[in-house]
């Protein structure tokens, strides 16, 4: 599946939920999937710093794919890096380098992308389209 | 008098308002209080009927705003019973307070002493000017170690800040104890008063502090002014802080000579609406009734302390005896983060995070607390919603 149909499916997910309660227990829920990333990259140099709760993001490249694997201390943070890990990793990098993220937006986590909440999430997000661009233009 | 907490809320628009389809709880006290009516209107008539520049202006619009800014500075000179208005400092709020008399009032390797519990505004000013810091430690409980304090405390200090009321822990500092223990040995002091005069009368006259630092925006005021107290005779040996207009009596190439205070440390244009509008908060707040508003807050803590500390896994940081406003705590299993980010669909706004005081969460090995802060316009059953919408949040989380 491309981003965009992954993109598309969480979209649908998120459309059966009729209230806040049942979205966020639905990300708990993703964030309780463990592991997302192994222990030995669960190290300082793969922090990405935000002020509230702290994400740790490693990427590899697997033929012309990027993988990504990545963990946060919050839960929510987690659940919402389960969504992007599910929509970016094992796709080609060139086309993670250039995707806009769109469907964060449409499923009302928008706020969580604020500088103002200060998740690691928008550094994250940058971190996996540098690493992306990097390994496209290997 | 106001005190009536019904009748407080209507003057808070705000406070009537929905977030996320709830009705709103506003528990983010600490970091700005809400405005009443009185305040807001008194920007939009200032725009719509009084705005010119200040100060030089020979036509009525600029006498008539000059007038309001001065008043309004004469409303903050009596509210905190200082002896002269030019002691009144207008900056832009504590964190430039702090940095001018860190600019202006010590020089590379004084030694100033601060406390464990400083907020970051009063630890890197310091640390910009190259001063020798001593930092005074914090009990496990949430108070200062006082004894610590006097043995760090000698004739070559030069300046002793610290925080009035901690924006993390709510301690209320004995700071009569420390200004009488320093003005022994000649050392003079400056306090942190952002987060007590949201919650108390201060008076720097009875305090008999040598500098006094708030914002006007946590007592519910307008953002980007603020104020600094300081006694006339360190003021006037002080030099300027900032260049520009206002500050000056003369220019030449030469030689510039400097305005007399409190311009002295005004340049440039003030922020003047915010200015007015800081006069018609001070109004506002003479009429609280003081007393009732200092028990009717201590009340919604010791209430919002006793119905938390029955959840499992919950710990208060900071138990002092003394506390104004906060209620710090952390959750066994639950990330902070988690926590505001739920009680926040629920309507519920607090803070979470390390309250821009990092030193303090090593202090306590934690990486960030939520904080629940109060004000008199809270009310027990906010404080009730409270309490379930984060029993609701914890059951989703663990």
């Amino acid at each position: 599946m491309s981003i965009v149909d992954n993109e598309k499916e969480i979209i649908e997910d998120f459309d059966l939920f009729s209230d806040w309660e049942d979205k966020y227990e639905y990300i708990i829920s993703l964030g309780r999937e463990l592991p997302l990333i192994s222990d030995q990259y669960k190290t300082e140099e793969h922090l990405v710093r935000g002020c509230q709760s702290r994400v740790w993001l490693h990427a590899e490249k697997q033929g012309a794919n990027i993988v990504f694997t990545a963990d946060s201390d919050a839960i929510i943070t987690k659940g919402i890096i389960a969504l992007l890990v599910k929509v970016l990793s094992n796709q080609p990098a060139i086309e993670v380098a250039k995707t806009d993220l769109d469907f964060i937006n449409k499923i009302g986590l928008k706020e969580h992308l604020s500088p103002n909440r200060s998740n690691g999430l928008v550094s994250m997000i940058q971190k996996m389209k540098t690493y992306a661009a990097a390994y496209s233009a290997k | 008098m106001k005190n009536n907490v019904t009748d407080i809320r209507k003057d808070f628009p705000i406070l009537s308002t929905q977030v996320n389809g709830k009705p709103l709880v506003y528990f983010d006290n600490g970091a700005s209080a809400q405005k009443p009516q009185a305040v807001i209107d008194s920007i939009s008539k200032y725009y719509s009927t009084m705005h010119a520049n200040i100060h030089r202006g020979v036509h009525t619009l600029s006498q008539n705003a000059t007038q309001a800014y001065e008043d309004a500075r004469e409303a903050v000179k009596k509210y905190i019973n200082a002896q002269h208005s030019e002691e009144i400092i207008i900056t832009r709020g504590t964190t430039e307070s702090i940095n001018l008399v860190a600019h202006s009032f010590v020089k590379k390797g004084d030694e100033v002493i601060i406390s464990g519990m400083e907020h970051h505004s009063n630890i890197v000013p310091w640390q910009l000017a190259e001063v020798n810091l001593k930092v005074v430690k914090v009990k496990d409980n949430g108070e200062l170690d006082l004894e610590d304090f006097k043995s760090k405390l000698s004739k070559n200090t030069k300046l002793v800040a610290i925080t009035h009321v901690s924006n993390t822990l709510g301690t209320i500092n004995p700071v009569e104890e420390i200004i009488a223990l320093a003005h022994a040995l000649g050392v003079k002091v400056l306090l942190d008063g952002a987060q007590a005069v949201p919650h108390m009368k201060v008076d720097v006259q009875k305090l008999d502090c040598d500098f006094y630092a708030f914002s006007a925006h946590k007592m519910y005021g307008p953002t980007g002014i603020g104020i600094l107290y300081g006694k006339r005779d360190l003021l006037n040996a002080m030099p300027p802080y900032q260049g520009g207009g206002d500050m000056i009596k003369h220019v030449t190439f030469e030689k510039t000579t400097y305005n007399d205070l409190p311009h002295k440390f005004e340049a440039g244009t003030p922020a003047i609406s915010e200015g007015i509008a800081l006069g018609a908060a001070v109004e506002y707040l003479n009429k609280i009734d003081w007393d009732w508003a200092a028990k009717h807050e201590e009340e919604l803590l010791a209430y919002a302390t006793e119905e938390i500390k029955k959840i499992e896994g919950v710990k208060v940081i900071g138990e002092a005896k003394h506390k104004a406003g906060v209620l710090s705590f952390v959750v066994e299993g639950a990330h902070h983060y988690d926590i505001g980010t739920l009680l926040d669909q629920m309507g519920i706004a607090i803070r979470t995070g390390h309250h821009c005081t990092e030193p303090l969460m090593h202090r306590f090995d934690i990486s960030g607390t939520a904080r629940a802060s109060f004000a008199f316009y809270n009310t027990k059953d906010e404080v009730k919603i409270f309490i379930d919408a984060l029993k609701r949040s914890l059951k989703m989380l663990r």
